[in-house]
Formats: C-alpha cells, structure tokens, sequence
C-alpha cells in the first residue's frame, strides 16, 4: 500500500508541486491550503504522515498538530518552518510532532523523513494489534465482552 | 538621547524587524514554490530520460509558473529596497495614496496571518510633508490594534481624504470598536509617534473608526 501523506501548505504552486513529485514518487499525496480544510479532510480519511506549514492564515500548524493529535494520535506530523518559526517547530515536536524540516527543503532529505515518520506509526499500529491479540489469548472472553 | 527619542526609535526598530521579517518570510515561499518546481521539471526530464513520454506542455507550464514566482520575488525585493531607503531623507514631500498602497502591500501578509484584509481606497492624489517612516509605523500601529476590532468581514479599509482641520487616514469597518475598548490605545509609542507628525488621533464609535489627522506640512526638528 501506498504511504498516504497529506500535504498542508497555504503557498498553492508550493503544495501542488510537492504533491505531484511525491506522487511520482509512489506517495499517495493529498494537499489542504488551511489548517481548517486539514483537520477537516483527517476526520473523513487516514493519513500516513502529514507535512505541516507552521505559520498559515487562521488555523496555524501549532494548532492543526493539536487537533491531529486529539482525531488521528498515530498520524505522523513533521512541521515545515522558516528560521523564524524554528521555536514553533522545537515546540511542536515536544507536543507530538515526529520532526521538523527548513523550507525549502531538499526532496531527498523529505523524502527520507516522510519513510521514517511511516515506520515509526506503522511499528506503533503494530504494537496496538499485537496487544490485542495477546489480549485476546489471554482471556478471550473478556476481549469479546469488549465488542 | 531623550526619552522621546528613545520611544521613536525602539518603536522604529520593531516595526522594521517586524516587516523585513515577514519580508523574508515571503521570500522564503517564493523560493521554495520555485525549488519544488525545478525538481518536478527535473524529475519529469529523468523520466523522460528513461522513456516515460513527457507532455511539452507541461513543462510550459512549470516556466510560467517559475516566471511568475520569479515577477513575485522581484516586486518583494523592490518593496524591501524601498522600505530600506525610507528613513534616507526623514522629512520630505510625498503622494500619501501611494504611500498608503506601499504600505498596504509590506503589511498584507501580516494581516492576512491574522485572516484580515487592508483595503485601501482610492481617493484623491495628495501630498504632504511628512516623515514617511514614522507615518506607516503609525498606521502599522494603528492596523495592528484595528485588526482586532473588525466585524464579520475581517477587513479594515483605508481611506485618505482631505478634511476641515488637515489629511485625514480613516480606518473603517471596526464594528467592535465599542466593545474592544480604547483604554490601552494608543500607547505612550503611539502617542509619541503621533507628536511627531504632528499627528491626532480620534475614535468614533458610530462610524466604527479610527481616525488620523495629519498637517500638510511637518518641519525638520
């Protein structure tokens, strides 16, 4: 399956450029142009990772990772900021962020960060379907009690 | 060095740090639309290079958006210089409208940051004598406290306009002026901007506005 990314920049040609280099790439790539169309299309679709502009018009990226956080906790983030944003972006990855990246960045380097970030949730849904089904093992009438 | 001064140029100083950083900013967005579209046409031509059939009209079509960008940057960059070389000659003659516009397009994006639009409003071609620095960090002043009065519109429109007792900048669409208060603004920097060019400042509630009041002509100190 394809990695999903969601790509939330408020620059237009900025996103539609990324999202289509990254489609070439095998990502399945989709773009917002706000925080609020963001959260809005997380609480709809899954998403792998999500690359988040720190300074946007309304919703900034502080508050979009809040709320992806609250919807979609497994949902990977990796902040995108200038050098004046760089405390927001520190201060994002203290608040669940995976990592943050310099605009503009290197597609390599992107590309590299976006995979880890993929592991990172994928060993994590791991785990949670491993302790399930320890769970169910170990006492399945209490697992089916659960549904 | 008086404390007068002192304000005034502590005041200056954060207004220009606070432009030439959202300047920068936007920059830094014309530069990385224009590295995302070099590596799109560069990994287009790769694949081109290995035999994926490649659409000419493509890569028109990133050019022109690469120009684009390129007529962006060069218009932020004008704005910069400009901007760099307004305190050359402090005191000197200048087309307010136009100074307003130029204003106006420095202070956009920071508006928009907030989700607020400056609108100027055309009126008549008008010239003052004035110090153009202190003048658009005292409207940058004035927005930037009017930003949080604005009604469901989110737009603070500029008008200048020849009135009774001098020039007069009006900064309308404040509809929650009232409710906002007006015990904070404005500040001691305001003020000692507003002494500086000569400059009144008036609330009106009804209208919900704000407006500045200059003279035709200020003189050197």
């Amino acid at each position: 399956m394809k990695i999903r990314v969601l790509l939330v920049d408020d620059e237009e040609e900025f996103v539609q450029a990324l999202a289509e280099r990254l489609s070439l790439r095998d990502y399945d790539a989709t773009t917002s142009l706000s925080g609020e169309e963001a959260v809005s299309k997380l609480r709809k679709y899954n998403f792998d990772v999500v690359i988040l502009d720190v300074r946007m018009p309304g919703m900034d990226g502080t508050e979009v990772l809040s709320e992806i956080k609250k919807i979609k906790p497994l949902t990977e983030v990796i902040m995108l900021t200038g050098h004046a944003t760089v405390e927001s972006a520190i201060e994002g990855m203290r608040h669940g962020a995976y990592d943050y990246l310099m605009k503009p960045c290197k597609t390599e380097e992107l590309v590299s960060k976006i995979n880890k970030a993929y592991e990172k949730k994928a060993e994590h849904e791991e785990r949670i379907r491993d302790a399930k089904v320890k769970e169910i093992i170990s006492s399945p009438q209490a697992a089916l009690r659960k549904d | 060095m008086s404390c007068k001064q002192s304000v005034v140029g502590q005041s200056g100083l954060q207004f220009f740090g606070k432009m030439t950083a959202s300047i920068s900013h936007e920059l830094r967005n014309v530069f990385a639309v224009l590295n995302e579209n070099a590596g799109l046409m560069e990994d287009l031509l790769l694949m081109s290079e290995k035999g994926t059939p490649m659409d000419p009209e493509r890569l028109k079509s990133l050019a022109r958006s690469m120009g684009k960008q390129i007529q962006r940057g060069d218009g932020i960059v004008d704005n910069m210089n400009r901007f760099a070389h307004e305190v050359d000659q402090p005191i000197r003659p200048v087309d307010l409208k136009e100074t307003i516009g130029f204003w106006v397009a420095l202070s956009a994006r920071l508006a928009d940051m907030r989700g607020v639009k400056i609108d100027p409003v055309g009126g008549e071609k008008i010239i003052i004598t004035t110090n153009p620095f202190f003048l658009e960090n005292l409207l940058w002043c004035v927005v930037d406290f009017a930003m949080g009065t604005v009604g469901k519109e989110k737009t603070v429109t500029v008008t200048s306009e020849r009135g009774e007792t001098g020039i007069r900048i009006r900064f309308s669409g404040l509809e929650n002026l009232e409710q906002t208060g007006t015990d904070e603004f404005p500040s001691e920097k305001e003020q000692v901007l507003l002494e500086s060019l000569k400059a009144d400042l008036s609330f009106n509630s009804d209208s919900e506005e704000i407006v500045i009041t200059l003279p035709e002509k200020i003189h050197a100190v």
